[in-house]
């Protein structure tokens, strides 16, 4: 038997709701009709009351979530396209994340924001939100790239005391697989080396480590070994990972899908650039997706984003350098 | 005297007694507030001072009638009448205001952003509409735990609000959740300098109740009695499974936007008008007219609250403030999700 990375986030949804009374799901279409992509399918019948349709409210949604935190409970909200997301910007950033620091009182909410493009599905239905969510004080932000990390992570994150930004790929729904969920899982704020090398690192995160490793394989018939980092959560950052795989190669790529300007890419070569420069053989490079909004056409989109042909050829590049 | 029995309401609300006690409520905010403002211009307060002068009756007649430790309360910048009625002590605000670390806030935020989520009163942010659907998020809660009982849950927000498309969404979903929660609408007719005529086209705002499938009432904001009894009806209601209920309080801000604002764009028709009125003089005079209370009851109950005021700023003001240097500057409650920024 094999498990998807999007019945990784059904198991995970399920297990929560089975051991905690507190746990409950809220977001439009996820009652009966199991989710716009059958994340929460057949949970409706099996904890009756418990996985509620959502009118289409994003911000009443979140706002919901955050009063329900408030008395103790651990709501999961599901934002249909993590572009929706927007319209409860302010809930989450000014209510949500603000909540536990100014009345110390914690603000377990997990906002579940399936995430990232696949082909022809346009500007509204293909975001990565992942930087803008980081950016304000009082989240985390998790963005898994495996089946295991969907289901080990997300379990974290309900039962975490403070709002987490889950940011699920919905290119990996379907085209990743398992043969198990986890037991035990690295804790969700470590990053993991995910492919070992000695001549460059890749730092990404969520479906470009798939990309990643595909360029690192292409490479290896060059002669390069290429070490991967998976940042897995992208808030808090794991720094310390990261300095490691830079003390072993000496040459960094960070790679993202999200939009370029002040994303997590740029934050990754700051903090490298001041706490590792000792390390660095040469200029750390980036490769994110173009600065436009995301095109439809699956002709355009192949070039919008990066992929394991571009990520190939930033890494020539910055081998020569 | 009147007779006390032929005052009780429908629902059993003793007309004089919830009167006096509202009035006790709307002198203590009344004084706390002007004492506060004059604090603020002795240039003593860090950021601005928003008070609820005009507005004491419809505030104080909601939170009244809730009960601290079972209902929810969600107070906007101009409720301090409603907040000490609820249970709220007058040291919270004079610290939350003299930035004491010992405030509910800690210094962290300020002013009229305070509150206790944990005893049923989430504390406001400043975007308006926001703490609606927070409210109903703590009712949704309690009745998926069974514990919902006759809890009922109040969120105060004024005209301005209504713009707001949080407000559109947290009253829709509070009407398809059928939430027993009663959103307060303080129609004070400017939200800051913009008059209601640039703030919505339609005639009464109490009408939108009809599209959300809610129901509406307006009160005249000027008249506590008449507050009190929306309020209990629309509370009564809420608490029978009816829904979420709408009150309209009309009247006027007595008072600029905050203290730094002197309103110089009310014209004066409005101030000389019904609306006018300042609610805690027709109040006052409505107790000691219907003999529900004395001329020196009334002096009393002023005296000890310009007391309970004072002490409360003297000791708020004496208080240290939050100290940089030991202050915990974490945003997250979880130790090891926090981000290492070494640069900081």
């Amino acid at each position: 038997m094999s498990i998807t990375y999007l019945e990784a986030i059904r198991h995970a949804q399920e297990t929560a709701l089975a051991d905690n009374p507190d746990v409950f799901i809220y977001g439009q279409d996820v009652g009966a009709f199991g989710g716009a992509f059958k994340a929460t399918k057949g949970l409706h019948d099996k904890y009756p009351g418990r996985v509620i349709d959502a009118p289409i409210s994003e911000d009443a949604m979140a706002g919901l979530a955050i009063g329900a935190a408030i008395e103790g409970m651990r709501p999961i909200i599901e934002m249909q396209f993590a572009d929706f997301s927007t319209v409860a910007f302010n809930q989450i950033v000014n209510q949500a994340a603000t909540h536990y620091w100014r009345t110390n009182v914690p603000c377990p909410i997990t906002i579940r924001l399936p995430s990232g493009g696949t082909p022809g599905s346009g500007p509204f239905h293909s975001q990565c939100m992942e930087a803008i969510y980081a950016h304000y004080p009082g989240t985390i932000v998790m963005a898994p790239a495996t089946v295991e990390d969907a289901y080990s992570m997300l379990l974290e994150a309900i039962y975490t005391d403070d709002p987490v930004i889950f940011c699920e790929h919905k290119y990996l729904y379907y085209h990743l697989k398992a043969e198990k969920l986890p037991r035990q899982s690295l804790p969700a704020e470590s990053a993991r080396v995910t492919r070992s090398g000695r001549h460059a690192t890749i730092i990404t995160y969520s479906a470009m480590v798939h990309e990643a490793l595909l360029a690192a394989e292409s490479l290896k018939e060059d002669g390069y070994e290429i070490e991967i980092v998976d940042l897995r959560c992208v808030k808090p950052l794991d720094t310390e990972t990261i300095l490691g795989s830079i003390a072993r190669t000496g040459r960094m790529l960070v790679v993202g899908e999200a939009f370029p300007w002040g994303g997590v890419t740029a934050e990754v070569i700051s903090r490298i650039s001041s706490e590792g420069f000792h390390l660095l053989d040469a200029p750390p490079a980036r490769l994110n997706a173009r600065d436009t909004p995301i095109p439809y056409h699956p002709e355009l989109w192949r070039y919008h984003r990066p992929t394991a042909n571009t990520i190939k050829s930033a890494i020539q590049k910055l081998l020569k350098d | 005297m009147t007779d006390i029995a032929s005052q009780n309401t429908d629902d059993g609300m003793i007309l004089p007694e919830a009167f006096n006690n509202a009035f006790r409520w709307m002198v203590l905010a009344r004084t706390f507030e002007e004492k506060i403002a004059n604090v603020y211009r002795a240039g003593k307060i860090v950021g601005g001072v928003y008070v609820g002068r005009g507005q004491e009756a419809f505030s104080a007649a909601l939170a009244v009638q809730l009960q601290k430790g079972k209902d929810i309360y969600a107070p906007l910048i101009r409720d301090m009448a409603g907040r000490a009625a609820f249970g709220e002590p007058v040291i919270d605000a004079a610290r939350t205001y003299m930035g004491s670390a010992r405030g509910s806030m800690r210094g962290r935020d300020g002013n009229i952003h305070r509150g206790s989520p944990r005893e049923g009163v989430p504390a406001m942010i400043s975007h308006l509409g926001a703490m609606i659907s927070v409210v109903s998020g703590m009712l949704f809660a309690r009745r998926l735990r069974g514990e919902l009982g006759d809890t009922v849950g109040a969120a105060c927000i004024g005209d301005g609000a209504t713009s707001t498309g949080s407000v559109h969404e947290a009253l829709n979903m509070a009407a398809v959740e059928k939430l027993p929660l009663v959103v307060a609408i303080a129609n004070n007719q400017f939200a800051y300098s913009t008059p209601n005529t640039r703030q919505f086209a339609c005639k009464d705002l109490v009408d939108r109740a009809i599209g959300y499938g809610i129901e509406g009432t307006t009160v005249d904001g000027t008249d506590l009695a008449d507050c009190l009894q929306g309020f209990q009806g629309a509370i009564s209601r809420a608490k029978a499974g009816k829904g979420p209920q709408l009150v309209i309080g009309t009247l006027l801000r007595l008072s600029g936007h905050g203290e730094h604002d002197d309103s110089h764009y009310i014209p004066d028709e409005i101030r000389a008008s019904e609306i006018g009125k300042d609610c805690l003089a027709v109040a006052r005079e409505k107790l000691i007219a219907e003999g529900w209370n004395t001329e020196d009851d009334c002096n009393a109950m002023e005296k000890q609250a310009a007391e309970e005021v004072e002490n409360a700023i003297l000791k708020a003001g004496g208080e240290q403030p939050p100290d940089p240097y030991s202050h915990d500057w974490n945003a997250c409650s979880s130790e090891r999700f926090r981000d290492n920024l070494t640069d900081q």
